[in-house]
């Protein structure tokens, strides 16, 4: 563990707005944060930096009264604080941007930021606060149509607001969690100029994230974190890659996904083929437009693009679930237009998904159920009258070993496992059955390293043996280092079409937010 | 197979399971009543003697007793009816309706074949009834499947047309030209008439109840619809992905809910009443509905705790007669039933 | 002779569909903080009984109109108690609740049955009844509640939409969480929401017995909770729109009504499922759009942060 350089402490100008001393906080399955010691000064960006898990998160929202520390202290100002809620926080100027916004999609810009208003009074006098808001919009880059209903705004401009709420709530350390997530490489251009600009003025900024190029274009001090532990801290003009990544990961270096650039497909007959299909919006979503998409065996097509611009309906669409309301869709050469997902799937599709217990899995049931009623055709004896549940078990340890996964339980409630091995498991049973054609839906999502490499493992296995394989990621590391084709979605259409080498991913991340390549 | 038979006969498996359903109930049925007797004495009445009245003309005579027997029958029938569909999460609270329309229809059968012989006609009746039942609870069924309306709401305003329905019918075109002065169908023929258990009003129907049970149980725990109801009710989203088709069982068990209730409305007519009026049920429906909630949708438990239920109805009959209180107040034992297992999962069996 | 009948019919909607707002109204409130009210029904017929019950009682139907808009707000708290409290199933808990009126309203009008009472007093507005064609009806010449019903509308919109309580109210009907993150105490939102629902379903339930039908009887409010639910979707949730709802659905009862009086064709039983069929058509043909339009958060339950 490598501890403070000397200069981390020695800033005698002024005393640190904050001091976190030796907090601590477990959870049931996980010691979260285990014995922190952190300072926070003003006029100064902070970066966080960590892996899936590392406690960064749980961190700052023990900070915002969130959660409730179990042990240890905070110091502000040199007097201890406790913090029992999230208003206690704010009572001190501390405020936080979630990865998950806590914005209200069918309330409009000025509802929401009024509903943060600490002065609010008993009127809502919409005036008044549209002039607050265009006050400090400009002065920070924040603007927004204060009128416009949340849900019609982009995710760069919703957090935009979350951001002028803070403002506007008199908060000066902001705690911003992952921010970059859901941005393209502009757009985070934009977010450090606005957290540079807040910097300058002497707000606080702490900054959450695990992609190393970011803290080092914009963080003015770098504190590392590792299974709940300070692993090492430093200032930027002291910081480098690799002494960043030693503290990140300690001295096992974790191998990366060595892609194998294919020589071109063999079979000229197409697994998928979607001719000109389009899909009807409905509610929030979006509609597909004329897409036309072919998928080869032995390939993994990715799809790039912000969530919400047709990913989820383009997956949907080809799995039988959303109707194709015009064009065609071809399955394995035959006219699939109007198969239901049942067919779909029994002919050879096979479907990742992102959530896997939320999408994928029955929570009460057991592994061995959830593979029985997955295939209830396959293991239904007597005319339905009674289910094979000893050849489906047997049926998911093969999978396993074909995949060369590590088996978990088997008989206990799928949601007693972890989020990994729930992983693991929907995808032994999704490719226990004969498939052609994968479906991986944010596959990697949320799970720790290991898991996500293995899974990453297992995909170019099956695109080598001559499975096709669609790949929607909202990983563009992910889906540069595994894709042989890319395309982008943006709105429900494909507005970009290539093959890695030849583009790079701020040009992807231009046409995944609308802007021309 | 013969270890699935063998799986079937393990008794002290079923005794303990029994023996905990039991104690759960014991202590939800003790502190309700006290709670009950409270708001009895509050009101002014006695509860002390409502309860040793009830007593009394429960295990008092052999007749008393048999009655309870016969109350069982149709709300273990509807209580299934409300079981099934919320396997799936579906609240079907169209029991009440769904047993009116399977009387109804059932009705018109006796009044249409009268010529049968028994052996043939009480099955032909069982179908009709079955039938109309199913058709009253396939309108919330298809409602709820093209995800038009709500199926707990659209299974209420049915109940309120069912009724009308019987009315229309027992006071026009089906109305006996005997008795002028109560609206009434004709009586059935004889061989129209379920058999019961001489010198009691316990009938067929109590063999329809359990077979219903019965059968309830082994669907849920043994056929391939049993565990694809059960994926629907645990992960929509998961079964609808894994392919089973979820229209196609919605229909499917509120159907099936609904023609098991129709089974009940059918048993009322031709057992107890002989013939089609207007207070065909006693809220049995919504009984159903409460029993089936208070179970946690369990075969036994539901046989167990109807017994309970039975009882608490010849409360409700002894405060009406000897102290004048009315019926409905029952509703409020159920109900205070009802609300000490919602708040309190674990005594449900959870 | 269709004039008087149109004009009967009319009136008659007003009159019925008075009650009709109130209720809609008030769970348009509750449900804007996320909860589905099944028990509804159960107001109705706790505020009907209670008000009639005083009225008969004391000789005051504004007693009795202010005793069971209170009924009705402390029913709701209790139902409030299982569902936020206590985090118990909605839809459950609301038709559990509508049991429990069952019995209790029962056991509170059972002494009054039959009772004569003088109801809310009618007040005639001054020039428009003595207007040849109006007069001899019972046009404008109502009681308080229905002067006052459209005038409430337009409250509970205000409130709503223009000030500090309704919008921390729709915000935790629509994100709890975000509402929890604003500072806001969802469960005592909710409460709150449920208190004046309540007092606005217990005033249209009073009215049934106390201004609309002057009786008591067992059931009486025949489902009108169950339609009023079905309005605050036909109505998408929106106070104004309410108004029209009501009015609509008040004149589909008042019709049959009409149609009874004059000894129409159709067997009376067939005119009275008139109502249920209409809601039933409503929420078919509009029921699956409008579910867009409802608050995010409906029907599910907040369980705070550890």
């Amino acid at each position: 563990m490598i501890g403070p350089s000397k200069s981390v402490n020695a800033r005698k100008e002024d005393e640190p707005l904050f001091e976190l001393r030796g907090i601590t906080k477990a959870f049931p399955n996980v010691l979260a944060n285990d014995h922190i010691d952190l300072n926070i000064w003003k006029g100064e960006i902070h970066a966080l930096l960590g892996e899936n898990g590392a406690g960064k998160s749980t961190l700052s929202k023990i900070l915002y009264g969130f959660y409730q520390l179990d042990s240890g202290e905070i110091r502000f100002l040199n007097k201890t604080v406790h913090f029992h809620s999230p208003q206690d926080a704010r009572k001190l100027h501390i405020g936080m941007v979630f990865q998950n916004f806590t914005l209200i999609p069918a309330m409009t810009v000025i509802e929401n930021i009024a509903l943060f208003l600490p002065d609010l009074g008993m009127f809502l006098v919409r005036k008044q606060i549209i002039k607050k808001i265009n006050s400090l919009s400009q002065r920070f880059h924040l603007e927004v149509e204060p009128l416009a209903p949340v849900w019609q705004l982009s995710i760069g401009e919703q957090q935009k607001v979350e951001i002028l709420k803070l403002l506007l709530a008199n908060v000066k350390l902001l705690i911003l969690d992952e921010p970059t997530r859901v941005l393209a490489p502009h757009e985070i251009a934009g977010l450090f100029k606005v957290m540079r600009g807040l910097k300058e003025e002497g707000y606080a900024v702490i900054f959450i994230t695990h992609k190393i190029k970011e803290v080092l274009e914009c963080a003015d001090r770098i504190t590392v974190m590792r299974h709940g532990r300070v692993t090492g801290q430093l200032m930027r003009s002291e910081a480098s890659e690799d002494k960043i990544i030693e503290m990140m990961f300690g001295k096992t270096k974790i191998k990366q996904v060595e892609r194998i650039i294919k020589a071109g497909t063999t079979s000229s007959k197409p697994l998928l083929e979607l001719k000109k299909a389009s899909t009807k919006a409905q509610g929030f979503s979006v509609g597909l437009k004329d897409i036309d998409l072919k998928i080869f065996h032995g390939e993994i097509v990715g799809v790039a693009g912000v969530s919400g611009n047709g990913q989820k309906e383009l997956g949907d669409l080809i799995l039988g679930l959303l109707k194709c309301e015009e064009g065609h869709k071809f399955l394995f050469g035959k006219n699939a237009t109007h198969w239901p997902i049942g067919r779909v799937r029994r002919e050879g599709a096979a479907f990742i998904p992102e959530n896997p217990l939320s999408m994928a899995a029955v929570p009460n049931m057991t592994s061995q159920e959830n593979m029985a009623v997955n295939n209830t055709r396959k293991y239904s004896r007597r005319h339905g009258f009674f289910i094979d549940l000893d050849t489906a078990l047997t049926d998911l340890e093969r999978s396993f070993e074909n995949l060369g996964m590590t088996a978990p339980p088997f008989l206990c409630p799928i949601k007693t496992l972890s989020g990994g091995n729930i992983q693991r498991v929907i995808i032994a049973r999704e490719l226990a059955q004969s498939a052609e054609l994968i479906v991986a839906f944010y596959p990697t999502k949320g799970l720790d390293v290991l898991s996500t490499i293995a899974i990453r493992q297992v995909l170019m296995r099956f695109r080598d043996s001559g499975y096709g394989i669609i790949l929607i990621s909202d990983d563009l590391e992910e889906l540069f280092s595994m894709s042989d084709r890319l395309i982008v979605l943006y709105q429900g259409k494909i507005v970009g079409h290539f093959k890695p080498e030849e583009t790079n991913m701020v040009d992807i991340g231009h046409l995944m937010t609308g802007a021309r390549g | 197979m013969d270890n699935k038979l063998g799986s079937l006969l393990k008794v002290p498996t079923i005794k303990k399971s029994i023996a905990e359903t039991l104690l759960r109930y014991l202590v939800i049925i003790l502190f309700t009543f006290t709670v009950f007797g409270l708001v009895l004495f509050i009101a002014g009445k006695n509860p002390i003697r409502a309860y040793a009245d009830t007593f009394t003309s429960i295990f008092g005579s052999f007749y008393g007793f048999s009655e309870l027997w016969v109350q069982m029958i149709p709300i273990m029938l509807t209580a299934v009816a409300v079981a099934l569909p919320a396997k799936m999460n579906l609240i079907n609270v169209g029991g009440e309706g769904q047993l009116f329309m399977g009387g109804w229809l059932a009705t018109w059968a006796a009044l249409t074949f009268q010529g049968l012989p028994k052996v043939i006609f009480i099955p032909v009746l069982m179908l009709f009834g079955f039938l109309g039942g199913a058709l009253w609870a396939a309108i919330p069924g298809l409602l709820k499947a093209k995800k038009l309306v709500n199926e707990t709401i659209s299974t209420l305003l049915l109940n309120f047309i069912a009724p009308l329905i019987i009315s229309f019918s027992v006071f026009g075109p089906w109305r006996s030209a005997e008795s002028a002065a109560y609206p009434q169908t004709p009586a059935f023929v004889d061989a129209a008439r379920l058999p019961v258990i001489p010198g009691t009003r316990i009938h067929l129907g109590f063999i329809f109840a359990m077979v219903a049970l019965l059968l309830f149980w082994f669907f849920m725990k043994y056929t391939k619809w049993g565990l694809e109801i059960r994926a629907i009710g645990g992960n929509p989203e998961a079964a609808e992905r894994m392919g089973i088709r979820l229209q196609w069982h919605i229909l499917f068990v509120l159907c099936m809910g609904g023609g098991i209730a129709g089974l009940a409305g059918m048993a009322e007519v031709t057992a107890i009443h002989g013939r089609l009026r207007i207070g065909l049920s006693q809220g049995y429906g919504y009984k159903g509905f409460l029993l089936s909630w208070v179970t946690g949708g369990s075969p036994i438990g539901i046989l167990l705790m109807a017994f309970v239920f039975a009882v608490i109805t010849s409360v409700g009959d002894t405060l009406q007669i000897t102290q004048g209180v009315p019926y409905a107040v029952i509703n409020i034992l159920f109900s205070l039933i009802l609300f000490v297992v919602l708040t309190n999962p674990v005594l449900k069996g959870k | 002779m269709i004039f008087i009948f149109l004009r009967g019919v009319f009136s008659s909607s007003l009159l019925t569909g008075t009650s009709l707002l109130y209720a809609t109204l008030g769970e348009v409130i509750v449900e804007r903080s996320g909860i589905v009210n099944l028990g509804l029904e159960g107001i109705l017929l706790i505020s009907a009984s209670t008000g009639f019950a005083v009225t008969a009682a004391t000789g005051s139907a504004n007693l009795g109109l202010l005793v069971a808009a209170l009924a009705g707000g402390v029913f709701n708290l209790l139902f409030g108690y299982l569902v936020v409290t206590r985090r118990a199933n909605q839809l459950a808990c609301g038709l559990t609740m509508m049991f429990l009126a069952f019995g209790v309203s029962a056991l509170i009008g059972r002494p009054y049955v039959g009772a004569m009472i003088t109801g809310l007093q009618k007040i005639p507005v001054p020039i428009l009844t003595e207007l040849p064609w109006v007069a001899g009806s019972t046009l404008f010449n109502y009681d308080i509640l229905v002067y006052v019903a459209i005038p409430v509308a337009f409250l509970v919109w205000f409130l709503l939409f223009y000030t500090r309580w309704g919008l921390s109210l729709r915000a935790v009907g629509e994100n709890p969480t975000a509402a929890f993150a604003a500072g806001r105490n969802p469960s005592l939102i909710q409460y709150q929401a449920l208190f004046v629902g309540g007092l606005l379903g217990g005033i249209g339930g009073a009215h049934l017995s106390i201004a609309l039908t002057l009786t008591w009887s067992e059931l009486m409010t025949a489902g009108r909770g169950f339609i009023a639910i079905a309005l605050v979707i036909f109505s998408k949730w929106h106070p104004l729109r309410a108004i029209v709802g009501a009015l609509l659905f008040g004149a589909a009862e008042a019709l049959q009504l009409q149609l009874q009086a004059r000894g129409s064709v159709i067997s009376p039983f067939i005119l009275e499922m008139f109502p249920y069929v209409f809601t039933l058509l409503v929420l078919l043909i509009w029921g699956g759009a409008r579910r867009m339009a409802a608050p995010a958060s409906l029907g599910r339950v907040f369980h705070g942060t550890e």
